[in-house]
């Protein structure tokens, strides 16, 4: 693995005092669709990304006009994939639109057994279901639990503040 | 908990999920509740599907898999075909609980492990004690307040989670950060690193069985602790690091106490090595266990100490540097065996490193603003809220409503002492974010742990478990 490059790279220069914008989190973006999706994710751990950093969903139940490149159909879910390489020192972002009515996607568990877990956690938190995952439960909630508590339908628990009135603690 | 709670419970707890279009073999719940004995407490502490089945429930395919583990390694990935043995029988094995309140799980961690005798067959770790629903919390916060809930996350590194925040909202705001606040935020997150090592060496020590360990290791955190305290008014959830910059300047005299710290650190560093890098004991306990490969720990995603203990010079300070890491100077401590004792190095020698580049901080500092003067982003100084009424609606609009974020999303990835941190932040322009989603180190790591335990000794496990160094607020969020 050639990843010497991006080790030696680093030249460091003086401590100036100049403001500047760091983070370079301009990634490339693609927009495969479900169909797409294996074969793409495929293609790129071929092209050298090693490594799947992160999987996570979103739902963008309450934000349908996103902005999106021409010919992608804005669905409510998303799966957003991020995929790292250690060779060429990159990232590169997949969003897939998942339709509500059908919210399931193939698993990436065959190409990068790391996103058991993640997978796992974007079923239990926005109830998208990865087919071919081998152990497909919930991870962070009790498996009696009813609903997706990410989902944007999902209410949040309140409990009611009584600022006069209310009994004292004992 | 009491009866009453489990009473509530129905006994055979359904699925009630109905997406889910195949249901997960076997519950375990019949025969672990025909033994009679017992029976409430068997439900109440169920986990259901989430737990891990004996051989008969489980299916060869997945016994195949699984490499002994709950691991899952696809088809080609796994180790030798010979060394799985899906032939053995219930009747010689037997799967004990460790945890949730094992004291060397590092918080509440459950991993069901089966046993052949002393040896570790297969591990599952069940997670999900901690869970409070941050990621859900986020979004009812604005991005003023993001900060005080993701700090609850890592609960031994919490600057870092308010850096991750912080660096991506900033990436959608698009604003440039001054100089000052950029070191800053190095000096505190490079304290930061040094502190949770020393608390994983004290903890780490602690499953070694050594107390002094325990006892040295906690005492120099706490010279770490008192200069946070001082600086940000707290010793953990500092809210210190906040979008737009840091809550305060550095306190007076803040050269001399970090300078106390790294010259006081130092040699006990030093005073390790002899207590336990030199000692026998503790490398035959250490050395050659918990190995890792460092194919199995791309595919796994593992990052930090954990992939470099397996010689991947992989760290995203040198390798996509944020803040100012590429005007310092500091080496990527790499392993070579993937074991233990590797990963017990990289974290010993990541101190010094770390306290190098506190060093350096300390010279380099500049003078200027440690907060972004955008008057959108940053309340006005108290000072011109009496005098000013634009400058008190400022405030109050800041405080109540926050300010608004472009619509976009972002990926933001930092180095914490665990490994990659991310943060995937999706505004749809309100002050609110979208989405927060938190890549916890810990989380992902945590699948290493039934690779790391296959075929060691129970008394390992102890001390695999202590060196993935999970956090188990950042694990279950």
């Amino acid at each position: 693995m050639d990843i010497d490059g991006a080790i030696g790279r680093a030249a460091p220069e003086s401590g100036g005092n100049s403001p500047r914008h760091r983070i370079d989190a301009a990634h490339e973006v693609r927009f495969p669709t479900r169909e797409e999706y294996i074969d793409v994710v495929a293609g790129l751990r071929d092209g050298g990304f090693e490594m799947c950093a992160d999987l996570c969903a979103v739902d963008y139940l309450t934000h349908p006009g996103r902005t999106l490149p021409d010919g992608v159909r804005a669905e409510r879910f998303e799966v957003v994939v991020n995929l790292l390489s250690l060779s060429q020192v990159r990232r590169i972002r997949i969003r897939v639109q998942v339709p509500a009515a059908d919210a399931v996607v193939a698993t990436l568990f065959n190409l990068y057994p790391g996103t058991e877990a993640m997978e796992r956690e974007a079923y239990d938190l926005l109830g998208i279901v990865f087919t071919g995952h081998p152990d497909m439960t919930r991870i962070l909630l009790p498996e009696d639990w009813e609903g997706h508590p990410l989902r944007k339908d999902y209410g949040v628990g309140r409990v009611p503040v009584q600022f006069k009135g209310a009994p004292g603690p004992r | 908990m009491s009866d009453a709670t489990a009473s509530e419970r129905p006994e055979d707890v359904p699925h009630t999920d109905t997406v889910l279009p195949a249901p997960v073999s076997g519950t375990g719940y019949d025969e672990a509740t025909d033994t009679g004995t017992g029976r409430g407490l068997i439900i109440e502490t169920s986990e259901g599907a989430q737990e891990l089945f004996s051989r008969k429930e489980t299916e060869p395919d997945e016994l195949r898999r699984e490499a002994g583990a709950v691991l899952r390694l696809p088809e080609g990935v796994t180790i030798n075909a010979d060394d799985i043995d899906i032939e053995q029988s219930d009747d010689e094995t037997m799967i004990i609980n460790m945890g949730p309140q094992h004291p060397s799980t590092h918080g509440v961690l459950r991993l069901m492990i089966e046993l052949d005798g002393e040896t570790v067959l297969r591990t599952k770790p069940v997670i999900g004690y901690l869970h409070t629903g941050m990621e859900k919390t986020a979004e009812e916060l604005t991005y003023v307040q993001g900060s005080t809930n993701v700090t609850r996350m890592d609960y031994l590194s919490p600057l870092h989670n308010e850096l991750v925040l912080s660096l991506a909202v900033e990436a959608l705001l698009g604003i440039d950060m001054p100089a000052r606040s950029d070191w800053i935020r190095m000096l505190m997150v490079e304290l930061n690193r040094v502190s949770s090592h020393l608390m994983w060496m004290a903890t780490n020590g602690m499953d070694h069985a050594s107390t002094s360990m325990m006892i040295y290791g906690f005492r120099e955190r706490e010279m770490v602790l008192a200069f946070f305290e001082k600086t940000t008014g707290l010793r953990m959830n500092h809210n210190f690091i906040r979008p737009g910059g840091t809550a305060a300047d550095l306190p007076d005299g803040w050269e001399d106490d970090v300078t106390v710290i790294c010259d006081t650190v130092l040699p006990r560093l030093d005073e390790y090595d002899e207590l336990l890098t030199g000692q026998p004991l503790f490398r035959q306990r250490s050395e050659g266990v918990g190995n890792l490969s460092a194919e199995e720990a791309l595919a796994l995603s593992l990052t930090g100490p954990l992939l470099r203990s397996t010689g991947v010079p992989w760290d995203l300070r040198r390798a996509m540097p944020y803040l100012r890491y590429d005007e310092v100077e500091f080496d990527v401590i790499v392993g070579t065996f993937g074991d233990n004792f590797d990963r017990y190095s990289i974290r010993l020698n990541e101190i010094r490193e770390s306290i190098r580049i506190i060093r350096q901080v300390i010279e380099k500092m500049p003078a200027g603003d440690y907060r972004v003067q955008d008057k959108k982003v940053t309340p006005p100084p108290r000072g011109r809220i009496d005098e000013s009424m634009e400058a008190l609606i400022h405030h109050f609009k800041v405080f109540t409503e926050g300010f608004k974020v472009p619509e976009g999303e972002v990926y933001v990835a930092t180095e914490s002492p665990r490994g990659e941190l991310g943060c995937y932040l999706v505004s749809d322009g309100s002050p609110k974010p979208f989405r927060m989603h938190i890549r916890g180190p810990s989380f992902v790591n945590l699948q290493a742990l039934p690779l790391m335990m296959r075929g060691g000794l129970l008394a390992d496990a102890v001390v695999a478990c202590s060196s993935v160094d999970p956090v188990m607020g950042e694990v279950d969020r």
